[in-house]
């Protein structure tokens, strides 16, 4: 299988070290099901390249996931998906979901959003991004 | 070239402006294929230490050694071989783009023409437009390119983004990742845009009053940098806690910034009797501000 673009969204100011970042965007990606069982990650310099990051956060990030059991190297060819990581079940898909809706309703609360209005807000989001597509 | 040999060997070095010490007794090596960030307040000695580097400063004590050269000895070897850029760059306003080009290319035995004007050709300006006629960001951009098109082992850039657009800022950490994916190719970064320092960069020095503070891998800062919230009802005597270089009082709560192994250091806060309320990871950011000594006079008067 072809390597694909990894979309990966680095903050520099959440204090979590960026290889870190990787890791458990990287995990989220196999669990969901958007990276699948022998898919071709980006080469080091090449997501390094993209991220403007140094490599070696790339390698280290890499390391992590492969000694975890995530991802596994050929040698010279690059880092693959492995077999055999759980993907998340749809129970634990929802539960996380509900966490992230959970502190969005209090945030908009907070800002004195209407949940009518945050369900219209969401709406529109989502048209607009199938629109874009 | 050989890889034993570090890229810049610095020992001892103390530099002195009217009898004062603009750097101050600093030893540093750096391995090739890293690329090092130098942070620090204004005058803390980054530029200095540069200047030393590129050889436009002799050693008044101590020795500067790059590539395993003496850069003031023999600064043709070593200026070949580096490819720097400065804050505000002394560019010959009244030649073109590619005028310019060529004339550093003259410079240099390794400069390649053709990689040069691809690197130009990514700054989408027209190559007869006058040096004197580009904006700052172009400027920088431009110089960028020639500080390139010969591949240096060594890329040195000093404070290269300040006033910079973003455009102009993502070129230079473009410039810097490409460099170091390149093998055994490094770069000096010194800037005060700690983001972009976090970010690119794999070891920090972190400079103040011409002192080495810190010499660590850019992983360690991240990593061993806290904030602890404990209380505490007795007294407590923070300066010897290992790793502790600040901290705050407010009644029995103390707010402690560390670089320390957490488990140990809440461990022994523990020990002595402390409760420990939060504790959180400090981005390079905030452990800058903590560790600043100018920093602290402000925070006593907000």
């Amino acid at each position: 299988m072809r390597s694909i673009h990894l979309n990966l969204h680095l903050s520099q100011s959440s204090g979590v070290p960026p290889y870190l970042q990787i890791v458990s965007q990287v995990k989220q990606l196999i669990a969901s099901g958007r990276l699948s069982v022998d898919q071709e990650l980006p080469a080091i310099r090449v997501l390094a390249e993209k991220l403007l990051i140094n490599p070696n956060t790339v390698a280290r990030a890499y390391r992590e996931l492969e000694a975890a059991g995530w991802l596994y190297t050929k040698r010279g060819a690059g880092s693959f998906v492995a077999a055999g990581t759980t993907s998340f079940s749809a129970e634990t898909c929802r539960r996380q979901i509900k966490e992230r809706v959970r502190s969005l309703l209090t945030e908009a609360g907070h800002m004195n959003i209407s949940t009518k209005d945050l369900i219209k807000l969401i709406r529109e989001m989502d048209d607009a991004a199938s629109k874009g597509e | 070239m050989d890889r034993q040999i570090p890229i810049i060997d610095i020992q001892h070095l103390t530099r002195r402006f009217n009898g004062k010490a603009a750097l101050d007794d600093v030893t540093i090596q750096f391995p090739r294929g890293h690329v090092f960030g130098i942070v620090g307040e204004n005058g803390a000695g980054k530029t200095t230490l540069i200047k030393h580097i590129l050889g436009l400063y002799r050693a008044q004590q101590g020795s500067v050694s790059v590539f395993g050269m003496d850069p003031v000895r023999r600064p043709k070897e070593v200026l070949s071989r580096i490819g720097y850029l400065s804050e505000q760059p002394d560019f010959p306003e009244w030649m073109t783009i590619a005028q310019f080009m060529n004339y550093m290319g003259a410079f240099y035995a390794k400069w390649d023409a053709s990689y040069a004007a691809k690197l130009v050709e990514e700054v989408n300006v027209d190559p007869h437009k006058k040096i004197g006629e580009l904006s700052k960001g172009q400027q920088a951009r431009v110089g960028l390119c020639a500080a390139q098109a010969h591949r240096p082992e060594l890329l040195v850039l000093d404070e290269p983004s300040s006033g910079l657009d973003p455009v102009a800022r993502n070129e230079i950490l473009a410039a810097v990742i490409r460099t170091v994916v390149e093998d055994g190719r490094s770069v000096l970064l010194s800037s005060h845009l700690l983001d972009e320092v976090q970010q690119v960069c794999d070891h920090l020095l972190f400079f103040s009053q011409g002192k080495v503070l810190l010499s660590e891998s850019m992983e360690a800062v991240l990593e061993k940098h806290y904030q602890i919230s404990v209380r505490i009802s007795a007294p407590l005597a923070w300066q010897a806690l290992p790793g502790v270089f600040k901290a705050t009082q407010d009644g029995t709560e103390w707010q402690l910034f560390c670089f320390a192994d957490i488990a140990q250091l809440t461990n022994l806060l523990k020990q002595q009797g402390a409760q420990i309320l939060d504790q959180r990871r400090l981005s390079l950011n905030e452990a800058f501000l903590a560790r600043s000594p100018q920093r602290h006079i402000l925070s006593e008067v907000a």
